[in-house]
């Protein structure tokens, strides 16, 4: 019971702390901006920890925060092998094939203006499909190992880039066109020194959209078939044993790889696009 | 007009693609039949054969159509193999967590354009909890809610597709509040309007177009959740389940058939809220 009112009470302390601290001036530097959210985030933790500790929930319903760390600190081994299978193997890989497909066919398709108009369409209805229900059918063309799951994340990820990629083809104003025409620039040193730098921002939002994408397709894909190792096969064979700490593992470690991709995304972006305006000021 | 050819010209490059992709994976599987018989059969010869097979690596568009036709008019709507059945019990989870993920979503936007800590708290999380592959949370969340006693499998379908629905509406809600410039609020405050009367007529409105958009990507994403929904929990009922079955009982076709149901149900569904949207800004006097 003390467990349960000094969560409440830690919450409302911190909660009191982040209101004081989000209107203050320190809220306007760097600090600031990383310790608010980072302290919502630890009273979360604490909270679950007190509630679960303090009601006396059943592991097997919701284990606390400290068991979950623990089970990562003692099985780090089997999850990394995990990872391996399905983030780098499945996602990654997939990932490439599928957004270098999509940058490709959108400048093929960007030379012919009519097949653009036909293609934006279907592209953009397709985008908006339930793709992973092909992930059954690839697992049948492609066997149990990771090519199937890669298989599926390619086609998940096409669209949505292709979609962003043909919109930042046509991103370029007429004028700018013409002042290359001017210079006599051939269609290819168009393409790299205006187009496709003018492309980069919506090349970034499809790649962005598409990070979050290739998780869930591996992931889903395993349901259908998987060799024993893999982060969707050891979700559901550890929910079939109850095994929900490991089964927070996994969530945890599949949380850390999805925010660390997309921040290389992100960081990449800031890179390449520093001159667009949502990266400045 | 001017769209429609080319739409057509590419629908119909899909279909020949299609087609020789059939007749090209389906090949093999008559070439053995024919060895195995001791016979040796024309490509000619072949090229039929792989429009009906029983147990297609990949069905030809026609047989797909059937199967669909078979699984939708074929029979009575209340039966188990009909996809209009199947078809209905996705909808309801996925119309259920779409409306909670829009409460949620609209929720939490009004607390964080009105207040900055929970903008500042709560804002990177909500983003960071995108990166999370929902499906990996799917498994556990229907055994949770076994255990603590929740009845029906539509529940847990549908938490998990308003996990996914209520970021769209969540962003776009946030920008489309936050979209009425520093003259029009000043507008306001030179009427003397209450907070109250800022939100319902300055705010509110201006919200709706990005509400809108947001909701097209939120119904796509709320029948994606309620598919991968079905997969883990052994449903027997629902489109994913009919996906599930289709491929541990090695049914190429049904699989095909319930694809495309979930296909044409996300084309519908856009269509309905765009429908909405029209007929909303209609009436509240915008020029279509």
């Amino acid at each position: 019971m003390t467990l349960l009112i000094g969560s409440v009470v830690f919450w409302a302390l911190a909660w009191m702390l982040n209101v004081r601290l989000a209107n203050a001036r320190f809220a306007r530097i760097r600090l600031g901006q990383i310790a608010v959210p980072m302290l919502f985030g630890l009273t979360i933790l604490v909270v679950w920890e007190g509630v679960v500790r303090g009601l006396q929930v059943p592991a097997v319903i919701l284990p606390p925060p400290s068991a979950i760390a623990a089970k990562i600190a003692t099985s780090l081994p089997i999850l990394w092998a995990d990872v391996v299978q399905t983030f780098f193997k499945g996602a990654v890989a997939g990932y490439l094939i599928g957004c270098g497909a999509a940058f490709v066919v959108a400048i093929l398709i960007d030379r012919s203006p009519f097949l653009q108009r036909g293609l934006l369409p279907v592209g953009n209805f397709v985008a908006a499909l339930p793709i992973v229900g092909v992930a059954p059918i690839l697992v049948m063309w492609f066997g149990f190992d990771w090519h199937s799951k890669a298989a599926v994340v390619v086609i998940m990820v096409f669209f949505p880039v292709l979609v962003n990629m043909v919109a930042g083809l046509a991103a370029t104003e007429r004028m700018q066109r013409d002042l290359m025409a001017t210079y006599s620039a051939s269609y290819w040193q168009t393409l790299l020194k205006l187009r496709l730098p003018a492309a980069l921002p919506f090349l970034f939002n499809g790649l962005k959209i598409a990070s979050t994408l290739a998780l869930i397709g591996a992931i889903v894909a395993e349901f259908f078939g998987s060799p024993i190792v893999g982060m969707g096969f050891r979700i559901s064979t550890e929910v079939g044993r109850l095994g929900l700490d490991m089964v927070w593992a996994e969530i945890a470690v599949a949380a850390l790889a999805g925010s660390a991709f997309y921040g290389l995304i992100v960081l990449v972006e800031k890179r390449m696009t520093f001159w667009h305006p949502s990266q400045r000021g | 007009m001017s769209r429609a050819l080319p739409v057509l010209t590419v629908l119909g490059l899909l279909l020949v693609v299609w087609y020789s992709a059939s007749v090209l994976m389906n090949a093999q599987w008559v070439y053995d039949q024919a060895e195995r018989a001791g016979q040796t059969v024309t490509f000619a010869e072949v090229i039929p054969q792989t429009m009906a097979q029983e147990r297609p690596l990949l069905p030809p568009p026609h047989q797909v159509a059937a199967e669909l036709w078979k699984g939708i008019a074929g029979q009575k709507v209340t039966s188990k193999r009909s996809l209009v059945y199947h078809g209905f019990v996705t909808l309801q989870a996925t119309m259920f967590g779409f409306a909670l993920g829009i409460v949620a979503g609209v929720a939490l936007a009004v607390s964080i354009v009105y207040s900055r800590a929970m903008d500042m708290s709560v804002m990177p999380w909500a983003i960071i909890s995108q990166t999370i592959p929902v499906v990996a949370l799917a498994p556990m969340i229907i055994v949770l809610s076994d255990r603590i006693g929740i009845d029906g499998k539509m529940i847990p379908k549908a938490i998990i597709a308003s996990y996914l629905s209520f970021f769209p509406v969540l962003v776009s809600m946030v920008k489309g509040l936050r979209s009425p410039d520093s003259m029009q609020l000043d507008l306001l405050r030179t009427y003397g309007a209450t907070g109250a009367q800022n939100f319902w007529k300055l705010r509110l409105p201006a919200s709706l177009p990005y509400f809108f958009a947001a909701l097209k990507v939120a119904i796509a994403a709320a029948l994606v959740g309620a598919i991968v929904g079905e997969l883990p929990s052994g449903a027997t009922e629902g489109l994913g389940a009919r996906m599930l079955v289709g491929s541990q009982f090695g049914r190429p076709l049904d699989m095909w058939a319930a694809l495309f149901a979930a296909a044409i149900l996300a084309g519908l569904l856009i269509v309905l809220v765009g429908g909405v949207e029209r007929a909303l800004r209609r009436r509240m006097g915008v020029p279509a």
